[in-house]
């Protein structure tokens, strides 16, 4: 794996909640994407091994046997891998995707009249900042501003998404939110120095616009230069 | 040394350590192994430097899904020891067929199907 490449970073869901979703199926498909959940090892195909191999043995144990079949397609956000799943799907009863949530939502929006489940939490754009660490990076918010903040984002990295400065609750680089959290205005201001463009700070950065982040509702990109 | 060890152990020889993976582990018990015990290197003798250490991490992972389906981590263990300590694998290999006698059998294979997807050891075993 490969260090600091920016991804969608998940996490597994309790078996419990899983085995709880599948409750009633006797057929099911495990499908895992290739794509970020596989470099943060949460949804690639040795996931869907374990957790295919984990739901069998639950199952035989309560006398309730299940038909697990495993797949990993190389994404779940386009629709021509998807469509290797055609065809397949119909046979079983339910889906597990462990893919983000994009994936899962795109795999229940192909095929409507399977339900399916998601395997996995799906928890921030961050990075591997070692084998098996990772941490937040991105909130996409829509305006990226990281050209007045020496490359740290403070959207991202400051518990309260403060636009100008560290507040009070910065001591010895820790954020007041929890002692192990950097302050992100004393990683800015660091940085900056380092880069002898402390000058940067006296840009006031105005009040954000969030309405290119969530506040917009869900967002969409068109290129008509892509379209076909 | 001719030291005798009970004949319910099954040995699957991995390389080293670093090789056994939680879905191997998973495996064994999907296809019925009443427990299972990882013997490896002594730590800091690994020829391969960290092998025994990354499997120990892997055995304390595997465990916490054993224990999330039901299957009860202790079935699972791991132990170090040197390669020309006979005795020491023999004493593991008496205490943890006793351990497992004392859990009883496996409890996938109270209600044991064949199953579609288990895959014979020999694909995932070298």
């Amino acid at each position: 794996m490969r260090g600091d490449v920016p991804m969608i970073i998940g996490s597994g869901k309790p078996i419990k909640d899983i085995l709880a979703m599948i409750e009633g199926c006797t057929k099911i498909l495990i499908i895992g994407c290739r794509g970020c959940v596989t470099v943060c090892s949460a949804g690639g195909e040795k996931e869907v091994g374990i957790l295919a191999s984990a739901l069998t043995m639950a199952r035989q144990q309560e006398g309730k046997p299940i038909e697990i079949k495993e797949m990993t397609l190389e994404r779940q956000c386009d629709p021509e891998y998807l469509e290797q799943i055609r065809g397949v799907v119909d046979e079983y009863g339910a889906v597990v995707s462990i893919a983000c949530g994009a994936g899962v939502q795109f795999v229940a929006e192909k095929y409507r009249k399977i339900p399916v489940f998601p395997g996995i939490n799906t928890n921030f754009i961050g990075v591997t900042e070692e084998q098996g660490v990772w941490t937040e990076r991105c909130q996409a918010c829509g305006d990226c501003k990281l050209h007045l903040t020496g490359g740290i984002c403070p959207i991202a990295r400051c518990s309260k998404s403060l636009l100008n400065g560290p507040c009070g609750g910065s001591a010895n680089g820790k954020c007041e939110v929890n002692p192990e959290v950097l302050c992100g205005w004393q990683l800015i201001y660091d940085r900056l120095k380092e880069l002898g463009r402390l000058d940067l700070l006296e840009v006031i950065i105005p009040i954000n616009d969030w309405s290119t982040s969530r506040d917009g509702g869900p967002r969409k990109i068109v290129r008509e230069d892509l379209k076909l | 040394m001719r030291l005798s060890y009970p004949t319910n152990v099954k040995i699957i020889r991995v390389p080293c350590t670093g090789k056994v993976d939680v879905l191997y582990l998973l495996k064994t018990f999907q296809s019925g192994a009443d427990g299972v015990f990882v013997a490896a290197c002594m730590e800091g003798d690994c020829h391969y430097l960290t092998g025994n250490l990354r499997a120990r991490k892997r055995v304390e992972y595997a465990k916490k899904i054993l224990d999330a389906v039901g299957i009860g981590g202790e079935r699972l263990e791991m132990y170090n020891m040197s390669a020309a300590d006979g005795p020491r694998f023999v004493k593991v290999a008496n205490e943890m067929t006793e351990r497992i006698k004392t859990l009883g059998p496996n409890p996938v294979k109270r209600f044991r199907v064949t199953n579609v997807q288990e895959k014979p050891c020999e694909e995932m075993c070298p």
